[in-house]
């Protein structure tokens, strides 16, 4: 029996953090004892009614869970196929999934007792997120962001400091999110007896993956009752877009024993796998150590990190969260990749037929599913987490499209 | 034998410093290891360059990225090793994160190093529970792989590295990135001190040492002191490398007082 539990996906990481393969701890020594602390801490937390009581409490009333799940009947109709189904983490507080593991973790740390929060964030939205959470809790908070995000997505970086946080742009390597994990690293190793990482995905040393994905793990348990309460069964797909993984992980994990439940995680193919400018490193990576953790990886031949492009700042980043190598690997989830002008596409198509202008991370998925929709047959059912809002992308979405305003 | 061993002798304390192997390019690295070691130098920290060295500050940073700019490999790096350690007797060891040499292959990048000349490697990202396997493949490489422990390091955690490092332990001597700061931090001496009660290695201490006066401090309580930042930004400043050569002799007579 010991053996046949440890073959069950659900119940990893094991003590190191690992998923099969995949996960463990690379960090400077500084750093261990401070993820021992975390890991300990959470798994106190864990066990702890009065937490978890706290947490769905705060998701109900400052996040506005539980998010709907919609029947997108437009979009269904014009795909031609499958019924599509949008788990609404666009009109959760702060305009996507990013809320949920912001809530918890800032709760934990002031379980823990440090004042201080530090973040990375790429689009912008984990970033808005922890400096929401940081007010509310009052927890000062430091945000690192490469420049290149600054740039792109200056309405939340406006966000951010409205809310109090102090955003600190990362000039160094390409100027995007791995950047801005670096460069928190650092901060972290620098600060770490009174200050917590914040860590927004699934990435990261253990026990971040693991953490990232109970948190998220909200948006799969609410769908399931959602589901089966609209159809009466579990849907034949779940289609989730994949930077570092936590909404993805978190529509997934509640899944992963039903088998008949297909998984697709959907990446940034940017300009085209063949142009080598994208993030697909599920798709196009090999295995490699990158911000702690053992994952799939985009890398050059001398396990240089390479540099990534997505139209999308939050999918733009070169890993991914270990768990989802491991999901890869034994074929319970499959993921594909879809290019910038398709997920502007899917863009468009959500915006004008269903009048919900999505986030462009999850554009991607959008596309993806609107297309797997068209070749399954009537009555099968996908779900989709929308996992934002578009409101940020504007400039870039004007932009792609030539448009001025 | 471990060849770091013969550094550790009884009264005298060793210097260890740091170079970033192509920066500011490869024939520069070429020329400034034997300069260091007639000035001092006991052993050289060779600094595979890698994109993103979450544990360095700054300096080596910047020295980091422009090695990669100039094409630098951890291929070049092991070139680079190869002849110097026919021009110098000073130990060398490689300084790298994980990944470049998870890439190359934990096997061969052994083999080859072994092959160049290198008697240790360093690596800031692998904390002991994950070095099991390199620490079986470089022991049979004749490799000494050097673990770091932290002011931030719990006493059981002091005990497993004391169990497992080779050559020595590398000291971070505070709770930071590597680069040159102003002062010493409070608490170093006890800190060795609670080291020196586990482990049988010699103590070498790192990150923010940048002056003779410093790592004369230093050195009355750790076996080693290692001073890499500093001695980037004297190569930047001089290109003539008078400057480096001058600032370690001063290194040397500092701790040899
Ligand atoms: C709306 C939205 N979706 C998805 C992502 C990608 O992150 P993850 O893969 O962790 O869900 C982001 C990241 O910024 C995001 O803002």
């Amino acid at each position: 029996m010991q053996t046949e539990k440890r073959r069950i996906p659900a119940l990893l990481p094991d003590k190191g953090g690992y998923f099969g393969d995949y996960g463990g701890r690379f960090v400077p020594e500084t750093l261990v004892p401070a993820l021992d602390d975390l890991a300990a801490a959470y798994q106190a937390a864990k066990a702890d009614t009065a937490f978890w009581a706290k947490f769905e409490a705060l998701s109900r009333d400052y996040s506005g869970r539980p998010t709907p799940l919609y029947l997108a009947s437009g979009l269904s109709a014009q795909a031609g196929g499958a019924d599509i189904f949008l788990k609404r983490e666009d009109l959760a507080h702060t305009g996507a999934h990013k809320i949920n593991n912001a809530l918890g973790q800032g709760l934990l740390a002031r379980r823990l007792g440090k004042r201080r929060i530090i973040a990375e964030t790429g689009a912008g939205q984990h970033g808005v997120a922890t400096a929401a959470v940081c007010a509310m809790l009052g927890l000062d908070c430091v945000i690192y962001m490469g420049e290149e995000d600054v740039r792109r997505q200056a309405l939340n970086v406006f966000r951010i400091r409205l809310m109090g946080a102090e955003v600190r742009p990362v000039s160094s390597g390409s100027r995007t999110l791995k950047d801005a994990i670096n460069e928190a690293i650092r901060d972290w190793v620098t600060n770490v007896g009174d200050s917590h990482y914040l860590l927004g995905s699934a990435v990261g040393p253990h026990p971040y993956p693991l953490m990232v994905r109970d948190f998220q793990s909200v948006i799969g348990k609410e769908t399931r009752k959602q589901i089966m309460v609209k159809t009466g069964r579990l849907p034949d797909y779940i289609v989730a877009c994949v930077g570092g993984g936590s909404n993805a992980i978190g529509i997934f994990h509640p899944f992963l024993e039903d088998k008949t439940v297909r998984l697709v995680g959907v990446e940034a193919a940017g300009g085209g796998i063949k142009s080598g400018r994208h993030a697909a490193s599920l798709s196009a990576g090999r295995m490699g150590v990158l911000h702690g953790a053992r994952s799939y990886l985009l890398q050059d031949s001398a396990g240089q990190i390479s540099e990534t492009h997505s139209i999308s700042a939050g999918l733009d980043y070169p890993g991914v969260g270990p768990e989802h190598s491991y999901l890869k690997d034994s074929g319970r989830a499959k993921y594909v990749a879809v290019s910038d002008n398709e997920a502007l596409e899917g863009f468009k198509l959500l915006s004008h037929i269903e009048g919900i202008i999505p986030a462009l991370e999850p554009s991607h998925a959008i596309f993806y599913a609107s297309k797997l929709a068209g070749s399954l047959k009537r009555g099968e059912v996908i779900v989709v987490n929308l996992s934002g809002r578009g409101d940020k992308d504007m400039d870039i979405v004007t932009k792609a499209l030539g448009v001025k305003i | 034998m471990s060849r770091l061993a013969t550094v550790f002798r009884p009264g005298r304390k060793a210097l260890l410093s740091y170079v970033t192997v192509g920066y500011p390019d490869t024939t520069a690295t070429l020329k400034v290891v034997p300069q260091l070691v007639a000035a001092g130098a006991d052993v050289i920290e060779l600094g595979i360059p890698f994109s993103d060295p979450m544990a360095d500050g700054a300096t080596i940073q910047k020295a980091s990225h422009q090695a990669l700019e100039n094409g630098v490999t951890p291929d070049t790096c092991l070139e680079v090793a190869a002849k110097l350690s026919k021009e110098v007797t000073a130990p060398l060891v490689f300084m790298t994160y994980y990944n470049p040499v998870l890439s190359y292959g934990l096997e061969k990048f052994a083999r080859e190093c072994r092959r160049s000349g290198i008697a240790g490697l360093i690596i800031p990202d692998l904390p002991a529970e994950e070095g099991a396997t390199l620490e079986a493949i470089a022991a049979r490489h004749k490799l000494d792989l050097i673990y770091l422990l932290a002011p931030t390091s719990t006493d059981a955690r002091v005990k497993t590295v004391a169990e497992h490092s080779r050559g020595f332990i590398y000291l971070v001597s505070v709770a930071g990135v590597t680069g040159a700061r102003e002062g010493l931090p409070p608490g170093l001496e006890p800190f060795v001190g609670r080291v020196r009660k586990a482990a049988r290695q010699p103590l070498c201490v790192g990150f923010g040492i940048s002056t003779p006066e410093q790592a004369a401090q230093v050195s009355r309580f750790a076996d080693g002191v290692i001073v890499g930042s500093r001695i980037l930004q004297l190569m930047e400043a001089d290109v003539s490398l008078a400057k480096v050569g001058d600032f370690v002799r001063q290194l040397r007579t500092a701790i040899d007082r």
